[in-house]
């Protein structure tokens, strides 16, 4: 019997073990270091606001990694020897594979900034920064968030939780102005505002400044302003995780080098999720992908390949979420910040200024390309099949109402949006009623 | 790692700006329950003083204290430090409550004196309702009076606390305001005024003639609907046309309206919009939510318990009704009061219902009884789960498997367990509350009725992935 070993719990080594299982009777071991059982790593933000407790963030129970056979070591991986098909744990025990499962994830981004390892500075990514995040933000007067991404603004929305005062240091000129065209990072900032965060965009961190003790005690902007803190999240992205791979003989960039079966260059090693670096992209995708989804769909395809069905990680229409404090953003298929040359683009606000779409669609064929909603939800079912259906932008403001996903009795918005888009493009579509049997197709697809 | 850092505990989760005006709104609900609590101590507070004192300040109070709480922030999920106050996470505000709730509800079932209930006459806590029960009927409360009003008002204030909070979510505030409204019309002010038109509780032939008067109230959740007593008060000459309306009503209640709009909309309809058990949980019970167990283990035991009650329920109904018509108060030579109503009434309709069923939301959640004990949700939960349109549907691919909604759900369903599958929630014990789809940052989850065609499919592999394309 195969024995798979697999680095990290998280979803992308989680999800893997799971796969295998269901599809083999191979010895599966999963090693983390972080914790003994897989948690939700997105929910780490909820713990730390009293949402939920740290049991609740675990998707299984216990009992179920015993019941389906699923070893799991708490142990840190020192080394990997690839020849000898061995791990070397931080004790100095050691461990063989007849598989291995490069799962390991992220750590924070730390740009050299004066300062950076001081007490109460840090980022947000393990269960270990949440209990530092707990210790050094306790009774304090400020805290300074760096970087203007998912974390910055979940880092804020938990020191808010606790009533600490928040400065919000921004590089760009609107919040996470790299992903969100300008009207909807607009209506972020706006909304951050809203909750008294003290956002400043075009900001940058040139220092953090120690006290006595090595803990911060303020930080300096670059323009030499000095603001008091004492607590710094640094949240200018992650990167992979693979420093332990060192004279391992696995290829690595940024992070471990994968072909699209997420194979390394050493026969027996796969690597997957956030510290997986793809040799050649997937179409418009990063050839690192940090994101809960695509590891989730990487550990679905590996499992696969390591049970004898050689499968491809071939990723479908992109999609993603996150929730901006109160407003919920959803994305299909690609938006980018400026539409491209052959790219047609609209934009619906709703006059609170908390909801509001975007779509983009192909100059010349009328094909949907991407859509961004924020305030309301759509059904992932329908873009998806939507995008292999090739279907035009009219197609779809004709069927918006078949998208809908918000709660029964909320107020729908298809008929404004389909109002101003005909007026803005000298169109006549006609919005048609929701019907089960379209979503039902859709859906079964 | 085996629980939670113990330390996340200290820090003050509580909106350390409590302005003066939300001061004053719970000085004015305090003073409310203050004189509740000594005029049970015979205070000598007037009645007439005392009584719109209590029930204006507590619901006035709670009002202001609520809409400026929510009021002043943005609109949105206020779940903040659910898990650190002593109140929600079991510590001792939650312990201290769960006892007096508990306590009370000993006394009023089965030593009603401690409140005032007595033959020579009402004193302190029940004589305090003693003019509005002369306002509604013309006699002095009694300890049932006095438990219907405070539950009423229990529902009303906290279920306007409720809207305030839940203000961004249509679905939740048209559901709160029906609670609401069931409670106060339905189960309060329509019985209350129909007994002061002399169309229930008259004293007829020297004895007692009451039937239950809450049309919403269904056998077998009612479970007395069928004893001798009460068909024989429906069919009081006096009462008529309205007590034969009520009986009939009655019986097509839960004989059609109940399995025709569970197949079409599940049991919410019932449960989480109408119901008098549901509105408590949904107002007074929303703060305890996440108390509820999710383990495997607790939906095993949620399986039998409510299931054999149901069982319990038909065949006590059965007795009575045999012992009824055929006029001997006896089944196969047992005495049908000894051995199936009595038993009944004392195990599930006071002790499982009330003193478990609300005394312990503090320590096991608000849906106690509707999740383990109550047959009403039991019978309509199988027509849920077989024979139903509704469902909560699952948003693709979207799940980051957080846990919002399986902690927040207060039957105890593991939500996340389907939605991080990709699949859709067909349970027989879910609610409807709506409450899942509305902490769900990601907008995975959906309540809707919909045709019986794929509702439960579940997906191969999570949608977005082509990496498996045909069907093994």
């Amino acid at each position: 019997m195969q024995h798979i070993v697999i680095i990290g719990n998280g979803i992308s080594g989680i999800t893997t073990a799971r796969h295998v299982r269901k599809l083999s009777d191979a010895k599966i071991t999963v090693i983390s270091a972080e914790t003994d059982h897989f948690f939700s790593r997105t929910a780490l933000m909820y713990i730390y606001m009293g949402h939920m407790k740290y049991e609740h963030t675990k998707p299984y129970e216990d009992w179920f990694w015993k019941k389906n056979r699923i070893e799991l070591k708490r142990a840190y991986v020192q080394s990997v020897d690839t020849n000898a098909k061995s791990l070397t744990f931080s004790d100095g025990e050691k461990m063989a594979y007849d598989k291995l499962v490069i799962a390991t994830g992220s750590k924070s981004n730390k740009f050299g900034w004066p300062g950076q390892d001081l007490k109460g500075v840090q980022g947000l990514y393990s269960y270990q920064d949440l209990e530092t995040m707990e210790e050094f933000t306790k009774g304090i007067s400020r805290a300074v968030i760096v970087g203007g991404g998912l974390i910055g603004i979940e880092i804020a929305e938990m020191l808010l939780s606790r009533n600490i005062p928040v400065t919000f240091l921004v590089r760009e000129k609107s919040f996470w102005n790299n992903v969100l065209p300008k009207d909807e990072s607009e209506m972020i900032n706006r909304h951050i505002r809203e909750h008294h965060i003290d956002l400043r965009l075009n900001h940058e961190l040139k220092e953090i400044v120690s006290d006595e003790n090595g803990r911060v005690k303020s930080i300096l902007t670059g323009t030499g302003e000095e603001i008091p803190c004492q607590f710094v999240g640094l949240t200018a992205g992650v990167s992979p995780n693979i420093d332990f791979l060192k004279n391992s003989g696995i290829e690595t960039k940024r992070g471990v080098l994968v072909d699209p079966f997420l194979k390394t260059n050493v026969d027996d090693v796969y690597a997957l999720g956030d510290c997986a670096e793809f040799i050649t992209a997937n179409g418009e995708r990063r050839p690192i992908e940090q994101v809960w989804y695509t590891g989730r769909m990487m550990g679905e395809a590996l499992a696969r390949t390591l049970c004898g069905k050689p499968t491809k990680y071939e990723p479908g229409h992109w999609f993603n979420s996150a929730k901006f404090l109160d407003i919920e953003y959803q994305t299909y298929g690609w938006v980018w910040p400026q539409p491209k040359a052959n790219e047609n683009d609209f934009y619906w606000e709703h006059e609170n200024g908390k909801i509001c779409l975007r779509l983009r669609w192909d100059k010349s064929t009328g094909k949907l390309l991407g859509v961004n909603n924020f305030g309301f939800r759509l059904r992932h079912h329908a873009f998806d099949n939507w995008f292999k259906q090739e279907r035009t932008v009219e197609y779809v403001l004709e069927h918006l109402k078949d998208a809908n996903f918000d709660p029964e009795l909320f107020k729908t918005y298809e008929q404004a949006i389909v109002d101003q888009f005909n007026a803005e493009n000298k169109t006549n579509i006609q919005l048609k009623k929701k019907s089960w049997k379209r979503i039902l197709e859709l859906v079964s697809n | 790692m085996s629980s939670v850092d113990p330390s996340l505990s200290i820090a003050n989760p509580d909106p350390k700006d409590t302005d003066v005006i939300q001061k004053a709104g719970l000085a004015l609900a305090g003073l409310g329950v203050l004189v509740l609590f000594l005029s049970w101590g015979n205070a000598g507070i007037p009645a007439t003083i005392g009584l719109p004192v209590a029930i204006l300040g507590i619901l006035i109070g709670t009002t202001i204290y609520s809409a400026r709480l929510y009021l002043k922030q943005p609109e949105g999920i206020k779940n903040n430090g659910v898990m650190f106050k002593s109140l929600t996470s079991r510590g001792v505000l939650g312990w201290i409550t769960g006892i007096v709730l508990t306590g009370f509800y000993v006394i009023l079932y089965w030593f009603p004196e401690y409140i005032g209930f007595k033959a020579s006459g009402n004193e302190g806590f029940v004589a305090l309702f003693d003019p509005l029960s002369m306002f509604f009927k013309g006699q002095p409360a009694s300890q049932w009076f006095l438990y219907g009003t405070l539950y009423t008002l229990c529902i009303t204030s906290l279920g306007i606390k409720f809207l305030f909070k839940y203000r961004h979510n249509r679905y939740q505030f048209i559901r709160t305001l029906v609670v609401i409204a069931s409670q106060l019309f339905l189960a309060y002010l329509i019985p209350e005024i129909l007994e002061g038109l002399n169309y229930n509780g008259e004293i007829i032939n020297g004895q007692g003639a009451y039937y239950d008067a809450d049309i919403k109230n269904t056998w077998p959740l009612d479970y007395d609907f069928f004893y001798d007593w009460h068909l024989d008060a429906m069919q009081q000459k006096v009462y008529q046309p309205v007590g034969i309306l009520y009986l009939i009503i009655g019986i097509a209640m839960f004989l059609v309206v109940t399995p025709v709009i569970t197949y079409y909309a599940g049991k919410r309809w019932y449960c989480s919009w109408v119901c008098g058990c549901g509105g408590l949980a949904e107002t007074a019970g929303d703060p305890f939510r996440h108390l509820s167990s999710k383990k495997l283990g607790a939906w095993k035991l949620e399986r039998w318990l409510i299931h054999s009650v149901m069982v319990f329920v038909f065949v006590m109904t059965a007795a009575t009704i045999y012992g009824y018509f055929w006029n001997t108060g006896e089944v196969f030579g047992l005495n049908v009061y000894k051995n199936f109503q009595q038993p009944y009434g004392f195990l599930i309709g006071a002790t499982f219902s009330g003193v478990i069923g609300v005394g312990f939301y503090p320590m096991l959640g608000n849906r106690v009884w509707c999740r383990f004990g109550c047959p009403m949700a039991g019978y309509m939960g199988i027509i849920q789960r077989f024979k139903s349109r509704f469902r909560i549907t699952t948003n693709g691919g979207q799940c980051i498997s957080c846990g919002n909604c399986s902690t927040y759900c207060e039957q105890g369903i593991d939500v996340r367990a389907y939605a991080q599958k990709g699949q859709n929630i067909v349970r027989a014990s879910c609610v409807g509350c709506g409450i899942c789809s509305a902490v769900c940052p990601r907008g995975v989850l959906k309540l809707e009725n919909g045709p019986e065609e794929h509702r439960y499919d579940l997906p191969p592999i999570i949608i977005g992935n082509e990496s498996i394309k045909v069907a093994e």
